[in-house]
């Protein structure tokens, strides 16, 4: 435990007792940067969770994060794990899965990095129903760069490049991934920590391209500039106005400044992923001189 | 169990790192039976860390842990510690009294 004073002590060393997230943290990295009440440390501890719950081999998942304060949970699981360019982490997280059809890949990025700067690539994987898990940390903002205005930020708020209140219409992300091709939409908030981890490992036990997002509190720039608070009362506001609507349309889940937020499980459904479908089309192409790549599920 | 261990009260218990703790409240706020409160004390950075002063409440139903963003806080149930207990020394740690 690094040495770290922790009340009870001697009774978690008589035990050996320890958090059970702390396996899948470099624990040489902890204390992480994120600020207090920021909630992406939450969504890791559900990640773990789901990890836990999957009963995976851990070498057979990889994570790959873009740039950001959410970019940084690569760097802070003890899995294979990729920190790319921002904006990348799909591309890389595509090759990364078709080389290795055995393994799991897990995104794990932020709005900015994946519907922003990544968005054309974010369209596309789910186009092609590419075999991903794709974990959208919503915190409405670009946490890391100073709070300037991202896709997903709602009409009203101000920002440091919207000094009047933005007027931007948002994404409405599980939207655009039903539209493109999701075979797994889901969004939770911070505060539905039960829920999130039960979708994650939905997640990691579908196949195809699963999109999940993530609701969090970005205190110190989207919270303070708007006078909402801190990241406490945001999950507050999670409690409140959240309503949950399992197979909601996703066209009727936008969301507005500090209006109602609809979570739940919005799509699952079957479709052949882009592996299934080279496999099955250039089998009927060929016949028997094609040896169909991947089916092995990693044994190779 | 070692004498200045916590008297065994309730279902559970937390374990808490004070040092990685950023006083974020999440813990405080969401727990189901509210047995957590700010501590009086400070950590080396200044936050005010999370205690127990209710532990006939806790339920070590682990939900603290869930929410914590900085891995500071976990809960237990005392069955769990008990069967791990069990499983390391299969003999009763204090023998019965005659």
């Amino acid at each position: 435990m690094s040495g770290l004073p922790s009340l009870n002590a001697n009774l978690e060393q008589e035990f050996g007792l320890i958090n059970p997230v702390m396996p899948y943290l470099r624990q040489d990295r902890i204390p992480h940067i994120w600020c207090p009440g920021c909630g992406i440390g939450t969504t890791v501890n559900c990640f773990a969770r789901a990890l836990t719950d999957s009963g995976m081999d851990l070498d057979k998942v990889a994570i790959v994060s873009g740039i950001g304060c959410t970019g940084r949970v690569a760097g802070y699981m003890n899995l294979d794990s990729f920190h790319t360019t921002h904006g990348r982490a799909i591309p890389f997280a595509t090759g990364l899965k078709l080389a290795n059809p055995g393994m799991k890949v897990v995104v794990y990025s932020g709005d900015g990095d994946l519907t922003a700067i990544g968005g054309n690539h974010f369209v596309h994987a789910a186009r092609r129903n590419m075999d991903l898990m794709i974990v959208c940390v919503n915190n409405f903002t670009y946490g890391m760069t100073g709070g300037q205005v991202a896709p997903t930020t709602p009409i009203g708020p101000t920002q440091t490049t919207m000094p009047y209140g933005n007027f931007e219409n948002p994404f409405n992300l599980p939207f655009l991934a039903d539209a493109c091709g999701a075979v797994y939409v889901a969004r939770w908030t911070v505060y539905h920590v039960k829920q999130l981890a039960k979708a994650m490992l939905d997640g990691l036990n579908k196949k195809g391209f699963v999109f999940i997002e993530a609701m969090s509190p970005c205190p110190t720039l989207y919270s303070r500039r708007n006078r909402l608070g801190d990241g406490v009362d945001q999950l507050k506001y999670y409690k409140e106005k959240s309503v949950i609507r399992n197979g909601a349309d996703t066209k009727e889940v936008g969301i507005a400044y500090q209006g109602e937020i609809v979570v739940g499980k919005f799509v699952d459904r079957e479709r052949p992923t882009w592996l299934d479908s080279m496999n099955s089309h250039f089998g009927s192409v060929f016949g028997d001189r094609f040896t169909p790549y991947g089916v092995t599920d990693g044994q190779e | 169990m070692s004498s200045n261990a916590p008297v065994k009260q309730g279902k559970g218990t937390i374990f808490v790192r004070t040092e990685i703790c950023k006083g974020c409240s999440f813990c405080i706020d969401f727990c189901p039976t509210h047995c957590i409160e700010f501590s009086r004390e400070f950590n080396a950075k200044g936050y005010h860390f999370p205690v127990l002063p209710r532990p006939e409440d806790c339920t070590g139903c682990d939900l603290c842990g869930l929410y914590c963003p900085d891995f500071a806080i976990y809960g237990i149930k005392f069955k769990d510690i008990e069967k791990r207990r069990q499983a390391a020394a299969p003999e009763p740690l204090v023998p019965a009294q005659p």
